[in-house]
């Protein structure tokens, strides 16, 4: 990068890039808080769920299958097993915030989220000479927009007590924000080629149990990516 | 609420702390163990795919099998997509696209009624 960003200015390039994010985690939050307090759970485990859990796609998961009376464990591993790519994005962080005190890794990974994720390692890549402070007060500015709003909206959701009208369609809130994060990757044949096998993977794989068939497809996918970009760099080698 | 009765307070507090913990060690893993460590360049080749790995897969059943249709696919949703995609492949700009998705999928679900 032409001239060093200064650490406010990282943390508030952070907030300001991840503001159109709100759009999308504020009616997603609110639906998480509406569908938990219809499935039975009590406010103080509504705000639990989204304090502490901190991952909509998993806390859907644990109030879905609470409310189908599944047995204890098998909500647990499967709501896991959704939270398991977090693994994969926490090795991902690893080269650009690994040098950091083991405290600070820890807030890190307690706000570690799909936009998070998404954006920090987006802009790690075409500045690879930023600063460890400053790509922490990146990560912090997103942060800000993709946790601490899903918390208040989840309570406004659970205590409106009122659905939100079905022509809303909130149920695409979720794929559309993704594909919105996605579309930009998709700038090499190695990136497209690794989107179409987790794709084709996840659809053919969806039959097993415990959300299992999208790691096995994500693995795929990137083991796809990584194997085309080697072939791609021989072929430019020869 | 009749559901609440139902629902064994001990069991899903339970449930709420190990998917809290278990979470938190997901997210800490790399980041907690490998701390100071390089990576072997095989392992970044592989991980510069993750993001594109996981994010397709974890969203083209929900495209593709619409709970709302009761899992019938259908042509707002994936207009819907399609737009967003495009926009976001095109712009670049996650708000754009956002928009542009959000805007196909009420079009079309307010002209097939």
């Amino acid at each position: 990068m032409s001239k060093p960003l200064s650490t406010s200015a990282a943390y508030w390039r952070g907030v300001r890039e991840s503001a159109p994010l709100l759009m999308v985690i504020a009616p997603f939050g609110m639906l998480f808080g509406i569908v938990s307090s219809d499935a039975g759970l009590n406010l103080l485990e509504t705000m639990s769920l989204s304090a502490l859990v901190l991952a909509g796609a998993a806390q859907f998961t644990v109030v879905q299958l609470v409310s189908e009376q599944a047995p204890t464990l098998v909500v647990i591993a499967t709501a896991l097993a959704v939270n398991m790519r977090l693994a994969m994005y926490s090795a991902a962080l690893t080269p650009w915030l690994g040098r950091t005190p083991w405290w600070m890794r820890g807030i890190v990974a307690y706000t570690l989220v799909d936009q998070s994720f998404a954006m920090c390692t987006t802009l790690y890549a075409r500045y690879p000479d930023l600063t460890i402070r400053t790509r922490l007060a990146y990560y912090f500015g997103v942060s800000t927009n993709a946790c601490v709003p899903w918390v208040v909206v989840t309570w406004i959701g659970a205590t409106m007590g009122e659905a939100i009208p079905p022509w809303m369609a909130l149920d695409f809130a979720l794929p559309i924000t993704f594909l919105a994060l996605i579309g930009p990757m998709l700038q090499t044949l190695p990136h497209v080629v690794a989107a179409l096998v987790s794709v084709a993977g996840a659809l053919v794989l969806s039959g097993v149990p415990y959300n299992i068939g999208l790691l096995i497809a994500a693995g795929l996918a990137m083991f796809a990516g990584a194997q085309t970009e080697q072939w791609l760099e021989r072929r430019r080698a020869q | 609420m009749t559901a609440a009765a139902s629902i064994d307070q001990t069991k899903l507090w339970f449930i709420i702390a190990a998917v809290a913990i278990g979470t938190f060690l997901l997210r800490y893993s790399f980041l907690g163990m490998i701390g100071n460590r390089n990576l072997p360049p095989t392992v970044l080749r592989l991980l510069r795919y993750t993001a594109v790995g996981v994010l397709p897969g974890l969203i083209a059943p929900l495209v593709v099998w619409p709970q709302a249709t009761g899992g019938q696919p259908d042509p707002a949703r994936l207009l819907a997509t399609v737009a967003t995609i495009a926009v976001a492949m095109y712009t670049r700009s996650v708000i754009w696209s956002i928009v542009a998705g959000a805007a196909m999928l009420y079009s079309v679900l307010y002209i097939t009624g």
